[in-house]
């Protein structure tokens, strides 16, 4: 059964964009479109993977991280943080929050495949 | 990229070379059109960027220069050239390889190098290139020579207890490094607490890798990227090819964990001092967990292989090179060997012991395999002589004013060495003809329908024991007409002769005979085609033509596979033996005095149901004795004709090694060699087909001179 990858952006091209990449390299993908979306969408659900954003509305990235990683369902598996190279700062409270990894913006289809490769396996 | 994308870019690439040739050969006439030289600038510039795009980046490096030449040339600060067309030509190829993915070979990596350089010679003398422009690109050079040197290294990888909280499964992590190249890897097990004290959801085992890869160092770093401030991770280097090349043997296991810091130097000299292994000792005094020499051991071996593998990379490598004569002796000495074998294999079967015969029989094996090993050493791919015509059609038709490409086919047949080195000058010979009497000039052909541009298709197959090579042109075809009248006036034929297509092409190649109207420098005097003939003919080849007038020409060349040993057909007449090559036979039949008598004094049998003309080899070499009540016909086929040959008995298979029968019998054209048997004796070994033509001449003349018959 192929996993199923949760990518949670405010920005619907950026959605789109991991959604066709992820996708077109055989994973499912669920969208949400910011941290409550995607709290509301995983309650019940589970997924084997989340890539999100930090910077959004209503519940932002590292709130999103910190809420997966206290639910027992969440506790273990990947998340991936989106960031931008100046939020060096953001980097580390993600981390702090529970984040396994990042990807820095903007980035080409295969990094972000080689991302999920590496913590996906 | 997805490979979609570079698929566009392999397209585009294919047609801008295509049109890139087209181009510089116009140019090659007409050095100063500017339209031409923009053309070709233009074209180089969009490989390089598409190149560059798309992930091709030593196409775009090496597109560069050949960019830079031609923006001189657009501005006027050098000048076309013949070298300069050649050189961007054989670029072109490059280019092609590089899009291809087939440049993989160092030598090809040389070759690249030597047409880059030969273009930064041409750009310096015509002006200050933009030098900027280079090094950026060049700069992407050395990263990459820097990949494809192994390196070994030791890594201990200790996450976090916590790393399972941070959503880090350490499994994929180990598998990156796999992928990464040759690795063992050995888990630690000694921190793992007793079981009351575990907590589930901590990581408490570390792992020693041991990893070889081209990748460099900063690639195993990025495996741990979202993990190395909070882990362990050490990297050592132990092991590279250039630094460590004199050490076979690699470090003793004490010297590793003493390396790693597992055990201090104290406990090694404590260890070292009882006789025993000392991995086994350090593990009994409990001084370092079994863990931990595993992993020490697993490094060893590691390291060791690899060195191995290196040297034997090194000094077994691809090929050797070795002296010709080498190999022609080692020849000499396999066919007498096989000599001696078949005289013990003649023994043994005479005095009946079957234990002997056993083991005549097993060196008969061994030297069937030591024969065909000796001669594919002397095997050599015929492409080597195909790649150098490339050139002469290319330059031979430009000065013809002829448009003419070569194609080449089967390449990869092989060969005898002397057959190649001796097939050279009448190949250059027939591939001459076809480009001087064969391929019509461009305007001809367009008013025939044609395309422009001729066609030369030089073809190798394996037929058998031989191997076939064909010429085959798309020109005017032979003009029988000419050639009748031409061999009328030579007198090599009556007036009123009449012969077959066939026979009437393989006038050509009787000496002094050219049907050229006039004589070029190319070809056209005459001298070629006999001298074609005759080497041919030396090589136990045979040469055949076919024609369509206005549509080509076909030359089919038949040549032996080699000429060292053959596989014959023991024969014997009277007291007298002969081999026949096995490659012209067809089979073996009877022939009684009743067929005889049957035939009513004409030399034909039937068999099954076909007339077969044979000749009687008592009569035709004068052997005196009278041939037994039942003879034998061993049928061959020469030219296409069934003739048979008639024989007292067919003794059956021989290896046969030919031995030269000097100069003095030079003159005896049915006889191409001599081998010794193995009771001592020699035999004749016949060559057939000129065999066939003697006996036939006799006839005729026997016929004409009123004779006996």
């Amino acid at each position: 059964m192929s996993k199923i990858i949760m990518t949670v952006d405010d920005s619907a091209s950026v959605r789109q964009m991991v959604s066709f990449t992820l996708r077109d390299a055989g994973y499912q993908v669920l969208e949400a479109v910011d941290g409550r979306d995607a709290v509301t969408r995983l309650n019940g659900t589970s997924v084997n993977m989340v890539i999100t954003d930090l910077n959004m509305p209503n519940l932002d990235g590292i709130g999103l991280i910190r809420a997966l990683r206290a639910n027992a369902a969440f506790k273990f598996i990947p998340i991936v943080m989106l960031t931008t190279e100046s939020q060096d700062t953001k980097k580390q409270e993600g981390k702090a929050a529970g984040a396994t990894g990042w990807i820095v913006k903007p980035f080409k289809p295969e990094q972000l495949l080689a991302v999920v490769k590496k913590v996906l396996g | 990229m997805t490979d979609s994308h570079k698929e566009a870019f392999r397209e585009e690439a294919h047609e801008l070379l295509g049109e890139l040739e087209t181009s510089l050969l116009e140019l090659e006439k007409t050095p100063a059109d500017t339209d031409l030289i923009g053309r070709v600038f233009r074209a180089m510039h969009t490989i390089k960027g598409s190149g560059a795009m798309f992930g091709f980046e030593d196409v775009a490096a090496f597109t560069h220069d050949v960019e830079t030449l031609y923006d001189l040339v657009r501005n006027g600060k050098a000048n076309i050239t013949k070298d300069v067309i050649d050189l961007t030509l054989s670029a072109c190829d490059e280019i092609r390889k590089m899009v291809n993915g087939e440049h993989t070979e160092s030598s090809d990596a040389d070759r690249t190098k030597a047409i880059t350089e030969a273009f930064r010679r041409f750009i310096s003398g015509g002006g200050p290139a933009e030098t900027s422009k280079k090094d950026s690109i060049a700069a992407q050079g050395p990263a990459q020579d820097e990949r494809g040197r192994n390196v070994t290294y030791r890594i201990r990888f200790r996450p976090a207890r916590d790393i399972f909280a941070g959503g880090t499964n350490p499994v994929p992590l180990l598998n990156e490094i796999r992928g990464l190249g040759n690795s063992r890897i050995v888990a630690q097990s000694d921190a793992i607490p007793a079981l009351p004290d575990v907590n589930p959801e901590e990581c408490y085992t570390y792992w020693d890798i041991i990893l070889t890869t081209d990748r460099g160092i900063d690639a195993i770093r990025d495996v741990f990227i979202f993990i190395e401030d909070d882990a362990e991770i050490r990297i050592d280097v132990i092991d590279e090819a250039g630094l460590f090349d004199d050490e076979t043997d690699y470090k003793k296991i004490g010297e590793i964990l003493l390396e790693r810091g597992d055990i201090k130097p104290d406990d090694l000299k404590k260890a070292l001092g009882a006789h025993k292994r000392i991995g086994e000792l350090l593990v009994e005094s409990g001084i370092v967990a079994p863990d931990k020499v595993e992993s020490a051991l697993a490094e060893q071996q590691h390291v060791r292989e690899m060195r191995q593998k290196r040297q034997t990379a090194e000094s077994g490598a691809a090929s050797i090179r070795v002296p010709a004569e080498r190999l022609d002796s080692l020849v000499n000495m396999v066919g007498e060997l096989v000599t001696v074998q078949s005289r013990l294999t003649q023994k043994a079967s005479s005095l009946n012991d079957a234990e002997l015969t056993m083991i005549a029989e097993e060196v008969e094996r061994l030297t069937v395999e030591l024969r065909d090993n000796t001669m594919s050493i002397r095997m050599l791919p015929i492409g080597t002589t195909f790649s150098k015509f490339t050139r002469l059609v290319r330059d031979l038709s430009n000065e013809l004013g002829k448009e003419i490409v070569l194609q080449t086919e089967g390449a990869e047949t092989e060969l005898d060495k002397t057959v190649i080195e001796r097939l050279n000058d009448p190949l250059v010979h027939l591939i001459r003809n076809s480009i001087d009497h064969g391929i019509e000039l461009p305007a001809a052909r367009v008013a025939a329908g044609k395309p422009r541009q001729g066609t030369i298709n030089l073809k190798a197959e394996h037929s058998g024991a031989s191997v076939l090579i064909r010429i085959v042109d798309d020109g005017a075809g032979l003009d029988v007409e000419a050639i009748r009248s031409k061999a009328v006036e030579k007198g090599l034929i009556g007036p009123d002769a009449s012969l077959s297509e066939k026979d009437l092409f393989a006038l050509i190649l009787a000496p002094g005979f050219s049907t050229a109207k006039k004589v070029t420098n190319v070809s056209g005097r005459g001298v070629g085609m006999d001298v074609v003939k005759k080497n041919i003919d030396a090589l136990q080849g045979t040469i055949e033509f076919s024609s369509k007038k206005g549509q080509g020409t076909t030359v089919t060349l038949k040549l032996p596979l080699t000429l060292a040993i053959i596989d014959g057909l023991l024969v014997r007449i009277q007291g007298d033996h002969f081999v026949l090559p096995l490659s012209a036979i067809e089979e073996v039949v009877e022939l009684s005095r009743q067929d005889v008598a049957n035939a009513h004094g004409q030399h034909m049998a039937s068999i099954r149901g076909e007339i077969v003309p044979y000749i009687r080899l008592r009569e035709q070499f004068r052997i005196i004795g009278r041939a037994p009540d039942i003879e034998q016909i061993v049928t061959t086929n020469v030219d296409g004709y069934r003739v048979g040959l008639v024989v007292d008995q067919v003794i059956g298979e021989h290896q046969t090694v030919i031995k030269s029968l000097g100069r003095v019998y030079k003159s005896v054209e049915e006889v191409s060699g001599a081998t010794i048997l193995g009771d001592g004796r020699v035999a004749l070994i016949l060559d057939v087909p000129k065999l066939i033509r003697k006996a036939e001449m006799d006839e005729k003349s026997r016929k004409a001179h009123g004779g006996l018959n």
